[in-house]
């Protein structure tokens, strides 16, 4: 299983699963939350009671209008409910795709006494302890606590290639549903059934525990305010009415109140927050709040740790930098020797570049009397005794102190050379054979393809990148230089990621992170969004409040145009919606006052045939036009990172400016089509 | 014509972009309490105003305490109006001997007064004496205004301050606006005008014998020194019923456009206070070029329908082009003096503002011209508005302007830095919907009992426009009549008065809580993801907002008054 794929758009088992909820929505205790829809459906209701009373006391004058306005009213509530109800469903069929590997695993479970009792894996608590073998499917969320094995975790992220999971360190965590390939280890689980970050995600999606963002709090609020308006507009209507004697009767005051209210934004509304959640899982990424993905769109801040995330994890070697008349040759090959047993990244560079470079193949030492010595944080060296030979490489100051020890001289360019590679933002490795100092091997940060042009896209966003490293200043300012990143802190400890976090929410930024490790965990949880591998320790998935399955840190990008995209989409609509209620006014105040006030036709600039048709027209867009936004709304507005002020021309051109033009053309042509059919 | 027109609005509107900016940014230094050339003159009353009301005035407040201390003004003021009214009989400086104010008419008197708005359901020469129209109204007229600028100061030190819990002091802010701002201008105007030829004295009304011989009463008074305070405070209550119409209270076409800036100028000049309080005068400049476009606008179309005349007319034979020596188009209830043009221009600044002065009967205004000056009060008074509600009006609908703005960029919306969350929505939707309930509801209920029916002068959509219109300038706190409606009635005098008070205070509690809450928070330093809330794309979306917010509201209301009108003369049929 690959990562979700984004079900169809109308995939016709979740539309037919949203018909159904849809109509269970109807409940009044349900849809009060939602105050625009809920004021539509009461007065659909008012209206059915006012259809009833007018057949039962059999005035059949308007009968037919009225049974039209009641259903295409109560239709505008029951396509809002469908709306929801197909944002649930996408995201529930994507979890339940993420979900389904797990519930029929078994698991072995040890004991207190050590036995081993295979029991099935959703009866599982937090701090049971289970054995995982090669060929068992990891039951639950965890930590290994003893063993090392091999993790094919392409259940989750797709990734086909197998990770070490162990225990201790940054790689101790192991999420349920992914299968140890090879070895055996002991897992502590750390989550109740039905607390899993999948469960939590899940409950999200489904409504149950789904809150309200502070984004979506104000504008309901905005859109409440505006119905309320509505409805003291439609309701002192019908006395300014009765000055011209005229009688306005209930349907069409609600049809009036429903077209003008904002049904349009408050039917989708909850729609789009929870497609913008489905949004992310199709990014591979779990939110554990709708307030974090929305909080994603407002980030002014963003911290990378440098490595990982703008270079790529290790530091290769890239130049040997010989002095004092040394030949090229020579250092290199020594520099090889002092490597071959450094099974670092940054050793298995200096070889290969040795190899390439000189032509030097690699010896086997088993033929020569050779000690390892390995590199110490204490010695801030490694090398080899090899007949008689001392070759040491590692951190200049230390090499050249091991070169006076043995009355060597220190040639008098070697700190130039040194200093040079640093401010390059290199590292710089000087190499000594016994008492000669033979040279300088340039290990490098290799910057991530493409990251230069990511940083940009950011900054277009309006985001700040703020690179995170324990390299020296120089050395930082090089890499920072060559990245794009627009600042960072050098000699970084953990304890400054959370310093810098808050320094920067004290000034009332939003800042993001992307962490993995334990020491990162303090950072993610301060951070307003703070995003956890899921390769990382299980202390940092605690801690964050978005998982990327990926454990991919470029990611945020992705997660911060969800973000923005889903606030969008609401001022899209938003947008739209109001700029509607122009052609409705031009449908509707012409129609109420036909009788009355003969000249007003002249406001009826869409010509719609009767006073009937044009509000039946008017009805009838404002209901269909849910259904027309549904896909908008669930893909999203496109968000293209271009600055705040040409964005906002774009939206409000296409948004206000087409919701000001197409209900004149639609209702026009709804007029059409109800006349020559007859229905009014 | 069209040359004369674009001249005539052109030059007021030059002369209100020239002088509001130097008044502007000399209200930012009095209200920030640095130096200004009047200091040595005005300290030291300060001082012992402050020493007699025993004011601290080193002493903040938060917003709840502000909004207090504004509040109970406003009802101390009224309490004693109410009363000076009351017993005006009992005190001097009544020569012509008038009789206490009726009960009624005395509240609603008081409320016009103490709100800014002054409406005038009493005819002033045959109602008040000297001292109640001097002691009582003119002095509301200088508090009322610089209650409005205060509210509007500690509006703007709300977006301005940073972290802090207090917006000001409420009386300290009153007696600088007083002393700093309304004071000087008007000692200034006052002398014009009398060099201008309007009196300014303390006599009895002359009784005089005309060419023919018939006897005749001229009444006069203080009219210069209330005639400055009136438009600069954008009060409007005339000395005479008669308003800016009467040759003593505007005499020449040097007054008439004194009066027009001075209308404009506080509302207009608060802009760049507001830019300069906030450190970026762009702010401001944006503000004021909103309100710039609504007000040429509804110049423009005024003019155009009072110009363009009545149909009706036309087929009667009557010649209504202007010609070199007629000015044309509707001349009904207009003064010769002014014509169309300087009338409607009267009309769209009184409206535009919440000043309510008038130089033209607006009841016999064409439909859509008196349409203009209606549409403009139910915009919320924001086109420059009256003295400081027009400001902390226009900064409540940037607000929500800024709130959809930031949703279409996608990101959480801020004003001068501070974000705009929930708690602020709601009081700005709050500010929003008091405004249309107060003209509503209450002339929904005009317009279907019988006390309200019996006030209207005429028949069908016009009778309709004169309620609406009515309750529109109380709850706009204007004050200017439409005529036509008998408003002396106990039906009228209570609802405006309630109406009134509440289109003032309570719209200034939301106002001062947005401002609260904004104090409190942190500004956001800008980045190119923030929406910049100055430039042309935020003029266009600031406009559009108030024209929706206003529009969409009263746009059934209006079809069925003005609207509903014009389409019947179009027809030839008039109400």
């Amino acid at each position: 299983m690959a990562r979700p794929k984004a079900p169809g758009l109308w995939s016709r088992e979740i539309a037919g699963r949203a018909v159904v909820e849809s109509l269970r929505k109807l409940d009044p205790r349900t849809l009060i939350f939602n105050p625009v829809m809920f004021v539509v459906e009461v007065t659909s209701a008012l209206t059915t009671i006012v259809l009833i009373r007018d057949v039962v006391e059999g005035r059949h004058a308007l009968l037919g209008f009225e049974v039209q306005v009641a259903l295409w009213l109560w239709f505008t509530v029951l396509f809002a409910n469908f709306a929801e109800a197909m944002a649930e469903g996408r995201g529930k069929a994507q979890a339940a795709t993420l979900r389904q590997s797990r519930t029929l695993t078994q698991a072995k479970l040890i004991l207190k006494t050590g036995e081993i009792k295979v029991v099935n894996a959703t009866s599982l608590r937090r701090e049971d302890v289970v054995m995982v073998e090669a060929g068992d499917t990891i039951p639950a969320d965890g930590e290994v606590i003893e063993g090392v094995a091999a993790v094919n975790e392409s259940a989750v992220t797709g990734e086909s290639a197998p990770v070490i999971r162990e225990s201790g360190g940054d790689r101790s965590a192991v999420t349920g549903g992914t299968t140890v390939i090879s070895d055996w280890i002991k897992v502590r689980i750390t989550t109740n059934p039905g607390e899993t970050f999948l469960d939590r995600m899940i409950a999200l999606v489904e409504g149950a525990e789904r809150r309200k963002t502070p984004n979506e709090i104000a504008l309901t609020i905005l859109l409440t305010g505006l119905t309320i308006t509505f409805i003291l507009v439609v309701v002192t209507l019908f006395p300014f009415a009765l000055y011209s004697s005229t009688k306005l009767d209930v349907p069409v005051l609600v049809a009036l109140l429903v077209c003008l209210a904002p049904t349009t934004i408050g039917g989708l509304l909850s729609a789009i927050g929870i497609a913008g959640m489905d949004r992310l899982v199709q990014h591979n990424v779990l939110a554990l709040s709708g307030r974090a993905v929305e909080a994603a769109g407002d980030v002014d801040t963003l911290l990378l740790d440098k490595t990982g995330t703008i270079t790529l994890g290790n530091r290769m070697a890239t130049e040997f930098v010989p002095v004092n008349g040394v030949q090229a040759t020579e250092l290199a090959d020594a520099a090889q020797l002092a490597s071959l047993a450094d099974e670092t990244p940054e050793g298995r560079s200096i070889t290969v570049l040795a190899k390439r470079e000189y032509n030097l193949r690699g010896r086997e030492l088993a033929e020569h009397e050779a000690k390892f010595i390995p590199f110490s944080a204490h010695t801030r060296m490694s090398g080899i005794d090899l007949n008689g030979r001392s070759i040491r490489k590692g951190a200049a100051d230390e090499i050249l102190k091991f070169v006076q020890e043995r009355q060597g001289t220190i040639p008098p360019e070697i700190n130039a050379i040194v200093e040079r590679i640093a401010k390059d933002g290199g590292t710089p490795l000087v190499v000594a054979d016994g008492a000669r100092a033979l040279g300088v091997i340039h290990l490098k940060d290799v910057i991530k393809e493409g990251i230069r042009y990511r940083f940009e896209r950011l900054r277009a966003m309006g985001l700040r990148t703020v690179m995170i490293t324990g390299d020296n200043p120089l050395t930082a300012n090089a890499i920072a230089q060559e990245s794009g990143v627009d600042d960072f802190v050098a000699e970084a400890t953990p304890e400054t990621k959370l310093r810098l976090i808050r320094e920067e929410q004290a000034r009332g930024r939003l800042v993001a992170m992307i962490g993995d490790g334990t020491n990162d965990a303090p950072a993610l949880a301060q951070a307003d969004v703070g995003i956890a591998m899921n390769a990382g320790t299980q202390a940092a998935r605690e801690a964050g409040n978005m998982v990327d399955l990926d454990s991919n840190p470029t990611k945020i990008i992705e997660v911060v145009e969800i973000g923005k995209q889903l606030l969008m989409t609401r001022g899209a609509l938003t947008t739209f919606s109001i700029a509607n209620d122009l052609a409705k006014y031009f449908a509707i105040i012409p129609a109420l006052f036909m009788v009355t006030y003969p000249e007003l036709d002249a406001l009826n600039i869409m010509r719609l045939a009767t006073p009937e048709s044009a509000i039946l027209s008017a009805v009838i867009f404002n209901a269909l036009v849910i259904i027309a936004l549904i896909p908008l709304a669930l893909r999203g507005v496109t968000y293209r990172p271009v600055g705040a002020a040409p964005l906002l021309m774009r939206n409000l051109l296409i948004y206000g400016g087409g919701g000001v033009i197409i209900p004149f053309v639609a209702i026009k042509l709804i007029d059409m089509l109800i006349t020559a059919a007859h229905l009014v | 014509m069209i040359e004369n027109s674009l001249l005539r609005i052109g030059v007021p509107f030059a002369a209100l972009v020239a002088f509001s900016i130097p008044l502007g940014l000399f209200m930012a230094r009095v209200f920030n309490r640095q130096r200004t050339f009047l200091d040595p003159v005005l300290e030291p009353i300060e001082r012992a105003i402050y020493r007699i009301c025993g004011i601290q005035r080193s002493q903040e407040m938060t917003w709840r305490e502000y909004t207090g201390a504004a509040l109970l003004f406003g009802a101390a003021s009224w309490l004693v109006l109410y009363l000076i009214q009351r017993t005006q009989y009992l005190m001097p400086f009544n020569p012509q001997g008038m009789t206490a104010v009726a009960p009624l008419l005395a509240f609603n008197t008081a409320a016009s007064f103490s709100t800014n708005t002054n409406w005038q359901a009493y005819a002033g020469e045959s109602t008040m004496s000297y001292m109640s129209q001097m002691l009582g109204l003119t002095s509301q007229n200088f508090l009322s205004a610089a209650t409005g600028i205060a509210i509007s100061i500690a509006v703007i030190r709300g977006f301005v301050r940073d972290g802090i819990r207090t917006l000001g002091n409420f009386w300290v802010d009153l007696t600088r606006a007083t002393l700093w701002v309304l004071m000087p201008i008007c000692v200034v105007l006052t002398l014009v005008y009398v060099w201008q030829g309007m009196p300014d004295n303390l006599g009895a009304y002359a009784e005089v014998k005309t060419v023919e011989g018939a006897p005749q009463v001229i009444a006069q008074g203080p009219v210069a020194s209330q005639e400055a305070i009136k438009e600069l405070g954008t009060n409007g209550g005339g000395f005479f019923n008669a308003n800016s119409a009467h040759p003593y209270e505007n005499p020449t076409p040097l007054t008439n456009l004194l009066e027009v800036l001075s209308i404009l100028i506080i509302g207009a000049a608060l802009t760049h206070t507001f830019g300069k309080m906030a450190g970026d005068r762009r702010q401001g400049w944006t503000l004021f070029a909103t309100m710039s476009l609504f007000f040429l606008a509804s110049c423009a179309l005024a003019v155009w329908a009072e110009q363009a005349g009545n149909p009706k007319f036309a087929s009667l034979g009557v010649d209504q082009r202007p010609l070199a020596t007629q000015s044309g188009g509707n001349m009904e209830g207009k003064e010769t003096r002014f014509g169309p043009i300087d009338s409607a221009l009267f009309a769209a600044s009184t409206t535009a503002t919440s000043c309510g002065a008038v130089n033209s009967a607006l009841d016999s205004y064409t439909p859509l011209g008196g349409l203009i000056p209606m549409f403009n009060m139910q915009l919320g008074e924001v086109i420059f508005g009256g003295v400081g509600s027009g400001l902390y009006g226009m900064i409540v609908m940037a607000v929500m302007a800024v709130f959809i703005a930031g949703l279409m960029v996608g990101r959480t919306p801020e004003y001068l830095g501070k974000k705009i969350e929930a708690r602020e929505m709601k009081l700005v939707m709050l500010y929003v919907l008091i405004f249309p309930t107060l003209i509503l509801l209450p002339a929904a209920a005009a317009s279907v009992i019988k006390v309200g029916l019996s006030g209207i002068a005429n028949p069908g959509p016009h009778g309709f426009s004169e309620i609406l219109y009515a309750f529109t300038e109380g709850a706009a706190n204007n004050g200017s009549a439409f005529a036509g409606l008998n408003a002396n009635t106990p039906f009228y005098n209570l609802v405006l008065g309630f109406v009134m008070l509440a289109g003032r205070f309570l719209m200034a509690i939301p106002a001062l809580a947005i401002a609260g809450s904004m104090a409190e928070k942190k500004a956001v330093p800008a980045s190119s993801g923030t929406f910049p809330t100055t430039g042309v794309s935020f003029v266009v979306l600031l406009v559009a907002v108030i024209l929706i917010v206003g529009a969409l509201v009263f746009f059934a209301g209006d079809a069925l008054g003005p609207i509903v009108e014009h389409f019947a003369m179009v027809n030839g049929k008039l109400f």
